[in-house]
């Protein structure tokens, strides 16, 4: 099966589509604008987002350094408030992974993913083997007791995945999660976080830089321009999963999104 | 055009109310052992490579490393005691010799006074210092986080700390006598602000991050305080509370030499001070070291140890050595 490729050329039609496609329940970001600093002097950050996520697809968020793809979790994340334009996220708070794995270092592995579920409000006696299976779930079954300067990159990332999905939300925020690890171990992480993903079902917004490891991971790249963020472009990924990041498909694709990002980056040489 | 939904099995955390999307297509679960193991192991190796050791270190290790050096330090400096005292480089009654040291600590230890003489002290400065912590905690919480506060409370506090507390000594016994409260009152001036500033240093280097990654747990307020802001500024509070120890001690011993009264018992200060008073410099050298070596004792018995636990758990402790 040859991977089909479908682009869509005016973000307005595919949001329009994916409303359309319609379920309840999906992460709806309508007419989305951000700007940090006084009223009138304030600077643009985000123009007019519209971004729909169905329940259970992986979407990936590609934009160069800067343009405002924090600030776009974070608005989905509650962390902070939109300037004016409405976030609905399905069963309340989204969990949010960071790019710093986050974790908290007077905690072991085991009682920072079980801090979550308390907060959470899991009683007591159910907390410490949910935070088991949860470790489990990322192939960390030994490290329960560990501390967090005891654990490598990539296993801090794994706890930090883990305590992400101990919140139970359906949808899972990643902000450029992998970014600090070795290509090794990240391609190792790609691949887990397809196999929980497919197997949790939750939605996933991941935001990156790196154009392979969007078209690695999602079923859907939305391409968002600078000063001020917009969204300029949304492919549809049709490569089948398992995939892996040195595959031809996920190469051509990758060239073709690469021209476009380019292409933005350079029209801010032009202005 | 196929759409790439890919292989959904169980939900592993299990879903409640519907939230999670229940559609399960087409599963292709053949093939998936294979692979699944391949990166399992493949994770394993990574970890098992990346796995930071920590490595426990032994007695033997610990005896030269850490213990050796001060005996030797404390054996060079009575060695050179006793040879500034063969070389009569003054006179007797202003350089003792450390025998004459050592027959007045005998003999404070067969009038049994000594542990009395050092429990006064000690459980004054314990208590005092007590009172201290649970002055200057909320105190500390609510100028680190309180704007308006701690733009007028801050540079006080700051301020106080650099104020040597004997300073306070006069006005306390103006305001409540020669007694007990006078003394404390003296030391909860000299240990409040040392432990509250350590608090609010604490509290400033708590990365905002954990906070942020607190939020997105659901903590929030006093909830936030008490899991995410308290912990994570632990370091330096305890950091705080060893100063505060100090300061504690200090305070105390100057108001021991100062106020004198046969109502107060008599502790390391007054010892000291009446030594001074019968001309026995080898009783004055004795109050100097007990206040010392009590002063480093608790610092070394309860202080350390709490912080270097602290610190350890935190892997913030350059190695176990
Ligand atoms: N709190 C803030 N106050 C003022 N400006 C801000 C604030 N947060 C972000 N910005 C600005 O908003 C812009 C977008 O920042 P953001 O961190 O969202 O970018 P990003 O796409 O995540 O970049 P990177 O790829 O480097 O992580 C930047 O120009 C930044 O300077
Ligand atoms: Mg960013």
């Amino acid at each position: 099966m040859s991977p089909a490729l479908t682009t869509e050329k005016d973000d307005r039609a595919s949001t329009a589509a994916a409303g359309s496609a319609g379920a309840a329940g999906s992460v709806s970001i309508a007419h989305v604008h951000k700007a940090f600093g006084r009223p009138g002097a304030a600077q643009p950050v985000l123009e007019d987002i519209n971004l729909q996520v169905r329940p259970g697809e992986f979407v990936c968020i590609l934009g160069a350094s800067g343009c405002g793809k924090s600030t776009l979790l974070n608005l989905i994340a509650d962390l902070d408030k939109p300037t004016s334009g409405a976030i609905e996220v399905p069963g309340g708070r989204p969990a949010l992974m960071f790019q710093e794995h986050a974790l908290f270092p007077w905690l072991t592995a085991g009682k920072n993913i079980e801090l979550a579920l308390r907060l959470r409000g899991v009683p007591r006696a159910d907390r410490r083997p949910r935070a088991e299976r949860l470790l489990e779930l990322v192939r960390l079954g030994g490290a329960y007791g560990k501390r967090v300067h005891e654990l490598s990159g990539g296993m801090r990332q794994r706890v930090a995945l883990a305590r992400a999905l101990a919140q139970d939300s359906s949808v899972l925020l990643m902000d450029e999660p992998f970014a600090a690890l070795d290509a090794i171990t990240r391609d190792v992480l790609h691949e887990e976080l397809t196999r929980i993903w497919s197997e949790t079902g939750v939605s996933v917004l991941f935001v990156t830089h790196n154009v392979r490891e969007a078209v690695r991971l999602a079923e859907r790249v939305v391409l968002l321009s600078s000063r001020p963020g917009r969204v300029v472009r949304d492919w549809s990924v049709d490569i089948p999963q398992p995939r892996r990041i040195e595959d031809a498909a996920v190469a051509d694709l990758s060239v073709e999104i690469t021209e476009e990002l380019r292409g933005e980056i350079r029209r801010h040489g032009q202005q | 055009m196929a759409s790439s939904k890919t292989t959904r099995g169980a939900a592993v955390e299990e879903a409640d109310g519907g939230k999670r999307p229940t559609e399960k297509s087409t599963a292709k679960s053949a093939g998936k052992a294979g692979p699944g193991q391949d990166l399992a192991g493949l994770e394993a190796g990574l970890d098992a490579l990346d796995a930071v050791q920590t490595k426990r270190v032994s007695a033997a290790e610990v005896l030269v490393q850490k213990v050796l050096p001060p005996i030797v330090a404390v054996a060079f400096v009575l060695a050179l005691w006793k040879v500034l005292v063969v070389a009569k480089v003054t006179p007797d009654y202003k350089l003792p010799d450390p025998g004459l040291v050592w027959d007045s600590l005998r003999q404070l230890w067969l009038q049994g006074e000594l542990l009395d003489i050092i429990w006064t002290s000690v459980s004054r400065g314990l208590f005092g210092f007590l009172i201290a912590l649970a002055i200057a905690t909320p105190l500390g919480l609510v100028v680190a986080r309180v704007k308006f506060i701690r733009a007028g409370l801050g540079p006080i506090l700051s301020g106080l700390q650099s104020l040597p507390s004997v300073a306070w000594v006069p006005p306390a016994v103006i305001w409540l006598g020669l007694n007990d409260q006078m003394m404390y009152t003296v030391i909860l001036l000299g240990a409040v602000p040392s432990i509250a500033n350590g608090l609010v240093a604490g509290i400033d280097q708590v990365p905002p991050l954990f906070l942020r990654a607190g939020r997105t747990l659901g903590a929030r307020g006093l909830v936030s305080a008490r899991h995410i802001l308290l912990p994570a500024a632990l370091p330096g509070y305890v950091a705080g509370l060893k100063q505060g120890w100090a300061f504690s001690w200090r305070s105390l011993m100057a108001a021991e030499i100062i106020a004198k009264s046969p109502d107060l018992g008599l502790g390391l200060g007054q010892y000291l001070e009446n030594q001074r008073n019968n001309s026995d410099m080898a009783g004055v050298l004795l109050g100097i070291l007990l206040i010392l070596v009590v002063g480093i004792a608790i610092e070394l018995l309860i202080f350390a140890p709490i912080e270097r636990r602290v610190l350890r758990s935190r892997g913030l402790l350059a190695s176990a050595r």
